[in-house]
């Protein structure tokens, strides 16, 4: 659908960039709204934001961002998008441990780059400081080898871009930064052979294209939650960015996940030990692709064939969409933005008086609009995901026939009883009897969540020392 | 690509007939709701089920007498379950012409008698005045008055506006057309429904209209329709056509249904889901619609000054066609400034032709 100016009600990217843009970015907001060029930094273009430089282009076209930033502004644009979403959500502390989900791919790369950078900032800060009050968080990263799950043995091709992640995150120091290669199939119980096999039994009982992959993005979350906790991380960084925030948001509808949308979307996931955050929120996926293009920033390809899925398509749907208008995963990311969170979708607060009173202010300042019920909520085992409670099922057989398998699978979420489980009794059991610990141990300790979110509600009328501010 | 589900045990021999009465030749295979389909079955038969629980039932045959009874129940079920209607109550059935009103406008009557809802049914038909559009579906609509004996009502935009779409075209253009179409639709249907005094109105739009609907207010960014698109009785559908209107060929609209089309050869249930998750969104209240007040022009139901259709007459009356489209434009442009868009206002504007929202 053609722009045309003022007739345009579809938010074109002129007015979805001025949305995108945090407030530190203000001037790049300003000035957008006077540019009205569509040109592609022909001659008399400038950055328009510094007024001084040359726009870069890429060479074909880069879509919405070509021609209207200079390299500088346009990293320290994107940086600041990074920055904003880290203060304004108190993502990272400097008493925490944060550990960055890396994949190889553009948007985990540049998290990797900007939580290094802002790392090696609050060292340098740190160095000269006279008092050294502030101490400098620290950074790990975690690469979740899904090899085993892809390919039919060891790989050359994977060998290879194992060591290159190695010697990737070798060069981030200082402060250097220790690196989890973990092999999914870790999560299972056993020595390494029972896991891989556990790994492959479980993986074949899904017979779900789609299913088998969004099961294997479970598991890879309750990898990397075993890596912080086995570490001592208190934050676990993904670089999940706006547009496949979009394709997340399009693949829950299509799943029948409405409700527990807004669960997943957020900056801040709480429900986990190490709460999961989203510094990338705002970044397009077009902008992160050209800051690594631009910095020379190496990214990894894993040799994994693509599946074809739902996932898949809907992709290629949103790129389509993208094309035919770039503000689109913007538009996407924002109208779910209208549902409402849930209490997990913010840091817990801190009493803890180690933690200084400025960061534990900047907490409760943050305004997030949050569904005020004490209510806990119950989890789907399977996928986490919060479940409707008028719709959480009865069980309605006889005591005697409920075997543990029957348990877990009766009270998994709709989708995942769908696409996940087994519908064979049989096949069920077997399923179940191979499923990693972690993942089996959730279903019974259910309610561990709800008493900390409980708790997190009344939080404000506990008398507490260290919450008398002088 | 998924994998098929094992075929399903059989109660009876070879699977030769009718899965339901077993009597029959199948004369049906593979309709696209079996999902449904399979889980109504469920419903009746418990225990002699051939049925298991997978959605990719390829080798479920129906024959065309138990179709008819399963699509009818089904429909009676969703009546009942939802208690749409009550006795003696005056419903208008919205009728394009179309194969879902057609169907509609049949099932209904059929329904009415059968279970005897004590419903008085009517049809409604609205003629946008369309050459070689609107004119044969109208001639389609005066038959199942004569067919099913249900009194018809045709209104008319040139009757209620003094346009025709043919001339609003003719002085617009192709670009913002449709939104001129749904907003006096919307009316002419409302207004019809008034002069025939009925309590409800009952529209064929489907399962996969409503997906098409909440997939692209997502898209579009507008979240406080989602609400409204539930509130209407809504019937499931078996075969995927539609007839576009000529005046809109419209790429947008185009990505979504091609991609549903996607979506449902690799997932048939995705339909449904679509619209389970639509019911599920959790919208804060405070994004519910306006005030409602008055139209000062024509006394219709509006939360401005003067409702949607009276601005863009009046700008056609006057030969300035951007009235009314747009942002801050027209006469209600002072309270335009702070639509949000959550306002009924705004959310029609942006609506297209085939909209749910008419």
């Amino acid at each position: 659908m053609a722009c045309n100016g003022s007739a345009c009600q579809s938010g074109c990217y002129k007015k979805g960039d001025e949305l995108a843009a945090p407030e530190e970015g203000g001037a790049a907001a300003a000035s957008n709204s006077n540019s009205n060029s569509s040109s592609n930094g022909s001659g008399n273009n400038l950055c328009v934001k510094c007024k001084v430089k040359e726009p870069f282009t890429v060479a074909g076209g880069g879509g919405g961002e070509d021609g209207r930033f200079c390299a500088e502004c346009f990293r320290s644009n994107l940086f600041g998008k990074f920055r904003h979403a880290v203060t304004s959500n108190a993502m990272i502390g400097p008493t925490d441990n944060v550990l960055v989900a890396f994949s190889g791919g553009p948007a985990s790369r540049v998290a990797l780059q900007f939580v290094h950078e802002l790392q090696y900032k609050a060292q340098k800060n740190f160095d000269a400081s006279r008092d050294r009050s502030l101490p400098v968080f620290g950074v790990g990263v975690a690469f979740v080898d899904e090899s085993a799950a892809h390919l039919p043995s060891s790989d050359k091709a994977m060998d290879q871009a194992i060591e290159d992640v190695k010697s990737l995150v070798l060069e981030l120091s200082p402060p250097a930064k220790e690196l989890h290669h973990f092999p999914i199939e870790s999560i299972c119980s056993g020595d390494s052979s029972d896991q891989r096999e556990k790994l492959k039994e479980v993986l074949n009982a899904v017979t779900d294209a789609t299913g088998k992959e969004d099961f294997l993005v479970h598991l890879r979350m309750l990898a990397l939650q075993k890596i912080a906790s086995e570490n001592g991380y208190t934050r676990v960084v993904l670089g999940s960015c706006t547009s496949r925030i979009a394709c997340h948001v399009i693949s829950a509808t299509v799943k029948g996940r409405g409700y527990s949308l807004p669960a997943d979307i957020q900056y801040v996931d709480a429900r986990w030990e190490a709460p999961v955050v989203l510094p990338l929120h705002d970044c397009l996926a077009q902008e992160l692709n050209m800051l690594c293009h631009l910095d020379g920033l190496k990214t990894i390809e894993l040799p994994y064939e693509p599946q074809s899925t739902i996932n898949s398509l809907i992709s290629s749907f949103v790129a389509l969409l993208q094309e035919e208008n770039p503000s689109r995963e913007s538009t996407i990311v924002r109208t779910a933005g209208k549902l409402t969170p849930f209490a997990f979708n913010r840091i817990p607060e801190i009493n803890d008086t180690n933690v200084p009173l400025a960061t534990r202010r900047r907490q409760k300042r943050s305004s997030l609009k949050l569904n005020g019920s004490i209510s806990s909520e119950s989890f789907c085992p399977m996928c986490y995901s919060p479940l409707i409670q008028s719709k959480v099922q009865a069980l309605d057989t006889p005591e005697a026939s409920k075997t543990n398998s029957y348990i877990f699978g009766s009270s998994c979420c709709s989708s995942c009883r769908f696409q996940i489980l087994p519908q064979d009794p049989l096949c069920m059991e077997h399923f179940y009897s191979h499923l990693p610990p972690p993942l089996v141990a959730r279903a019974s300790s259910g309610n561990a969540h709800d008493i900390r979110s409980l708790r997190e509600h009344i939080q404000d009328y506990l008398l507490l020392d260290s919450d008398n501010e002088q | 690509m998924e994998e098929t589900a094992a075929k399903p045990r059989r109660s009876g021999g070879g699977g030769r007939q009718c899965c339901i009465c077993h009597e029959r030749r199948p004369a049906l295979k593979r309709p696209k709701t079996l999902e449904q389909i399979a889980t109504f079955l469920l419903r009746l038969h418990e225990k002699s089920c051939c049925i298991n629980r997978s959605t990719e039932m390829l080798a479920l045959k129906i024959c065309r007498e138990c179709f008819y009874a399963v699509f009818e129940e089904e429909i009676h079920q969703v009546i009942v379950e939802n208690q749409l209607f009550k006795p003696g109550e005056r419903i208008g059935i919205g009728a394009s012409g179309g194969k879902d009103s057609t169907v509609l406008a049949y099932v209904l009557s059929e329904l009415n008698k059968r279970h005897n809802y004590g419903l008085d049914l009517f049809l409604l038909s609205v003629d946008e005045g369309i050459t070689g559009y609107r004119d044969d579906s109208l001639e389609t609509v005066k038959r199942n008055e004569v067919q099913y004996g249900l009194p018809l009502k045709i209104v008319s935009y040139k009757d209620l506006y003094g346009w025709t779409m043919d001339e609003i075209v003719k002085m617009i253009g192709l670009k913002n057309n449709c939104t001129f179409c749904g907003v006096f639709r919307r009316q002419a249907l409302d207004r019809g429904a008034a002069l025939l005094k009925v309590d409800k109105l009952a529209t064929g739009h489907n399962a996969d209209d409503i997906a098409e609907t909440v997939l692209l207010n997502i898209l579009r960014g507008d979240i406080a329709s989602l609400n409204h698109v539930f509130t209407y009785a809504y019937f499931k559908k078996l075969d995927y056509f539609s007839t576009e209107c000529i005046y809109s060929p419209n790429a947008y609209r185009g990505f979504a249904r091609e991609f549903i089309k996607d979506l449902e050869r690799i997932r048939p249930r995705a339909i449904l889901d679509i619209i389970k998750s639509g019911e599920d969104f959790r919208i804060a209240t405070s994004t519910k619609m306006p005030e409602q007040g008055t139209c000062e022009r024509c006394g219709y139901i509006s939360s401005q000054k003067w409702c949607k259709a009276c601005v863009l007459l009046e700008g056609l009356n006057r030969g300035m066609p951007k009235l009314g489209i747009g942002r801050s434009r027209g006469l209600n442009s002072n309270q335009m400034k702070t639509d949000k868009p959550t306002s009924r206002t705004k959310s029609i504007e942006s609506k297209q032709c085939g909209s749910l929202d008419f």
